[in-house]
């Protein structure tokens, strides 16, 4: 039903750590790893080894560089479904093929209802959906419901793929409507934020922004030319500099 | 937004289609449509083939077409549940309309007012396709008050330039259907001209500093590296971009097909010189343009809308 629950008793979600991450892909290749076996697989590649490959991602690593000149820097942007708590890509759907759980807040498709009108995909801004032509339905993340409820996994990996793989430890995972959570306290901690709060989505996954930058060029240059050193080492040093 | 032919016909013939219903019905209603079985016939067979012509393209799109009626199901929430709703509600009620008009003979009780009826859904109908797009905050230029009231007033005045060339070939000279179209097309234009003044004056709306929330406090953002190397289907789909000097070329195309050329040809058509076959060439020709012009303006509906995802693949506001 494409009718947004009242209220979700939890809302389960992402907290990325802008900070850390260092855009190695490893959470996209996990993600696409485990995803392809999972919930909605496979994940079709069309034309895999040609010139024009197309394939189903659920989740892409964008590097920004954010400021200029001596505070420029390059920032890695994981970008996925973030869950939203008003996603309009549920309320746009005709079939219910869309939809949002009551019990942890997940976005899903059921891919036995889906048209694959693609009207969801046009409804999201972030991106999240991602249209399979193979099997002529939308797929998206499912914050890996075959994992974080699997419970033959050892309890410590029921985590994400991307959270589990993520060697930075930028990804973490847990109930944002609980703010006695670790996620929620990290997120009020680092001052997380929301992505184009202005188009009413209210994401649940959350961003950490990057930390104030404390080597700048300017502390740098301030050490100075070295001094002269005399004896043995001055030398070496006039040696050296021939 | 990429333009997909199949949306596009689907919009433009559908358009004709139940903007013709729209005022057939309504005339019928207000009891201004003769009652004749031939001219029943040829209004109702072209009003509904092109209204079902662009529903059936309206499928092909679709991953899985068979299960098209699952698209009825999702009505308290999906506008595009409502037009497939509205839609299909239209074709009985204009059926009993059409058996009054052609078969009974008579556009009495039952009949005018199942043709009142079927105006309104149809009329139900494209304004729900009008609201599927307007109903997207993701799309600024869409998310436009007057895109749905521009959607209604186009499929009014093509219905109406192919009703007066139904009616003037077949010798109804009634102003109701040979006048109609230079109202409907004035108030068209009046229309898209104000939505293309409001779009290009328009300096709100998402950033790439807002989509990443790294450039909130003003910081300038650009996009360093693309995730990927191939174009993936969000870029295909929604990542269409047209250049800004063929935009223009193409508003002043639309402009003087969807609007002037047919106006012009409109009232070419009413002169009593003109009375007989001039006038039908007239008639013909003006809603030959009006519907190639209304294609155009439909292709750059879609063409010139920049969708807020593009954010993250380059575009610095959406």
């Amino acid at each position: 039903m494409t009718a947004l629950p009242e209220e979700t008793t939890k809302a389960l979600g992402l907290v990325i750590d802008l900070d850390t991450c260092v855009g190695c892909h490893a959470c996209a290749v996990n993600c696409k790893e485990w995803n392809t076996g999972g919930h909605s697989a496979p994940l079709t590649d069309e034309d895999p080894y040609g010139g024009d490959t197309v394939g189903v991602w659920f989740n892409r690593i964008h590097a920004f560089e954010v400021g200029e000149g001596d505070m420029g820097r390059t920032v890695h942007f994981p970008r996925s479904c973030l869950h939203c708590e008003t996603p309009a890509c549920v309320t746009v759907c005709p079939t219910g093929a869309s939809y949002k759980r009551e019990a942890d807040g997940i976005v899903l498709v059921d891919e036995d209802l889906c048209i694959g009108c693609k009207l969801c995909s046009w409804a999201c801004p972030y991106g999240a959906r991602e249209y399979d032509h193979d099997a002529g339905v939308m797929k998206k993340c499912t914050l890996c419901i075959d994992r974080i409820y699997n419970e033959n996994l050892p309890e410590a990996e029921r985590v994400p793929a991307c959270v589990s793989t993520c060697p930075a430890g930028a990804r973490h995972f847990g109930d944002l409507s609980d703010p006695a959570s670790a996620v929620s306290e990290l997120v009020a901690a680092r001052g997380g934020f929301d992505l184009m709060p202005e188009l009413g989505m209210k994401p649940t996954n959350k961003y950490l922004p990057p930390r104030p930058r404390t080597n700048t060029r300017k502390e740098a240059d301030s050490a100075g030319p070295m001094e002269q050193a005399g004896g043995f080492l001055g030398l070496l040093d006039r040696v050296f500099s021939r | 937004m990429h333009p997909a032919y199949s949306v596009i016909f689907f919009t433009v013939s559908s358009g004709i289609g139940f903007g013709m219903l729209m005022i057939a019905g309504g005339l019928a209603a207000i009891g201004r449509m003769p009652i004749d079985g031939v001219f029943g016939f040829v209004v109702m067979a072209a009003a509904l083939a092109t209204a079902a012509a662009g529903l059936l393209s309206s499928t092909l799109h679709l991953g899985h077409p068979e299960r098209a009626w699952r698209a009825l199901s999702q009505w308290r929430t999906s506008w595009l549940s409502r037009e497939g709703i509205a839609a299909i509600a239209t074709f009985p009620t204009a059926l009993l309309f059409g058996w009054g008009w052609v078969i009974a003979g008579s556009l009495a009780f039952p009949y005018a007012c199942a043709g009142g009826i079927a105006a309104l859904l149809a009329l139900a109908t494209v304004y729900s396709t009008g609201k599927i797009y307007q109903s997207l905050v993701t799309i600024r230029a869409w998310h436009d008050s007057l895109v749905t009231p521009v959607y209604v007033a186009l499929a009014l005045a093509s219905g109406a330039l192919w009703l007066a060339v139904i009616a003037r070939a077949l010798n109804y000279a009634d102003p109701a259907m040979t006048h109609l179209p230079i109202g409907l097309l004035v108030l068209g234009w009046l229309m898209k001209w104000r939505y293309w003044v409001r779009r290009d004056t328009d300096t709100g709306g998402p950033t790439v500093g807002t989509a990443t929330g790294l450039g909130r406090d003003g910081t300038p953002v650009r996009l360093l590296e693309s995730p990927h190397t191939q174009e993936n289907f969000v870029m295909r789909e929604m990542g269409y971009r047209i250049a800004r000097k063929h935009a223009v070329k193409l508003r002043r195309v639309a402009q003087v097909l969807a609007f002037a050329l047919p106006i012009v040809l409109t009232g070419l058509a009413m002169l009593p010189a003109m009375a007989g076959w001039p006038a039908l060439a007239f008639s013909l020709l003006a809603a030959a343009l009006g519907t190639i012009g209304i294609a155009t303006e439909r292709w750059l509906f879609f063409a010139e809308a920049r969708h807020a995802v593009t954010l993250y693949y380059g575009a610095e506001r959406a």
